[in-house]
């Protein structure tokens, strides 16, 4: 790992420019009103280039053992399957429908 | 040498064992990848919970939040990654003094960000933005009920991230000290390239909490 690093690197105010660059386009897609799916979509596309750019040029990770990127990128795929799995328990209506039926006794008791 | 070139033959067939840099930095990445998934499970409660709100029960967070300053935060993080880059590359060219330099202002953006950040929370505390309340000028009562996770997800992520922001300035410092001191040379740096992967991770890490609570 140490051997190969040490003479190339790559051109970091290039990189710095991107971000900087990205950074603005995310702030002006993210201030006019509109459908927030393609805002969403948008921002996350993004977030995610620019996310990429650091590990794989800041974190060196495109100059390591592929083993490497690999080991890092599981936790972000992990991540994704974390918030679908969770997504269920808040936007679908569970209630089951004979649960509220007892409710419906007490207001008829107390009449 | 001979040692190395069979090391250089034998790469392809199975993994050498690890060297004190390598383990070193194999065991900062095993330590990133575990915090990922600890923002990963803060960002998607977060989501979670904004779905949940549905889109009207939901405060747009630019009503509330600084985008501007924030966006300013983004940008002084994304400075202070390359400042970083540009001292490991400086000690990678043995050139020591750079080194220090770039550390010291790597460490002067991290405590500038930690800086307006608390008057960023200082601020939206005194106008009432609290883990039980949220500020209520022109907005709906539906948006407020639906609204009234906004605070203690906010606290909760940015104050997780100013946290890893704070022990990367200690541990900048750290290794600035060792700098100093002339612990590291052209051949012996790699604790300089580990604390830059704690600190880039940190401004990506920040990256996405900036696209999460403060853009959408």
């Amino acid at each position: 790992m140490a051997e190969n690093g040490h003479k190339e690197h790559p051109k970091y105010m290039n990189i710095f420019w991107w971000l900087l660059g990205l950074t603005i386009v995310e702030v002006a897609v993210a201030i006019p009103e509109y459908s927030i799916v393609l805002k969403a979509i948008l921002l996350i596309g993004l977030a995610c280039s620019k996310a990429a750019l650091v590990a794989i040029y800041f974190m060196h990770l495109k100059f390591e053992r592929k083993t490497l990127a690999a080991i890092v990128i599981t936790p972000f795929i992990i991540c994704v399957f974390l918030v679908i799995m969770l997504m269920p328990d808040l936007t679908l209506d569970t209630r089951i429908e004979g649960i509220e039926k007892p409710a419906e006794v007490v207001d008829t008791s107390s009449h | 040498m001979e040692h190395a070139t069979t090391l250089d033959h034998t790469e392809d067939v199975y993994e050498p064992s690890l060297t004190p840099d390598s383990l070193g930095k194999l065991g900062m990445w095993v330590f990133l990848v575990g915090d990922t998934m600890s923002f990963g499970a803060l960002l998607a409660a977060y989501a979670a919970v904004r779905a949940g709100a549905g889109a009207i029960g939901w405060v747009p967070p630019d009503e509330i939040l600084d985008i501007n300053l924030t966006a300013f935060m983004t940008f002084l993080l994304i400075c202070s990654s390359v400042t970083m880059v540009k001292a490991l590359e400086s000690i990678q060219n043995g050139n020591a003094s750079r080194m220090c330099l770039f550390l010291g202002l790597t460490i002067a953006g991290g405590v500038i960000f930690l800086g307006l950040q608390v008057y960023e929370w200082y601020h939206l505390i005194t106008h009432g933005l609290t883990l039980t309340g949220i500020p209520d000028h022109g907005l709906s009562g539906a948006a407020i009920s639906g609204s009234n996770l906004f605070g203690p997800t906010f606290y909760a992520i940015t104050g997780f991230h100013g946290l890893h922001v704070t022990g990367g300035v200690i541990y900048l410092v750290v290794i600035l000290v060792h700098g100093l001191r002339g612990r590291y040379t052209a051949e012996f740096n790699h604790e300089v390239e580990i604390v830059g992967l704690y600190w880039h991770f940190v401004d990506l890490i920040w990256i996405m909490v900036f696209t999460f609570i403060y853009l959408l």
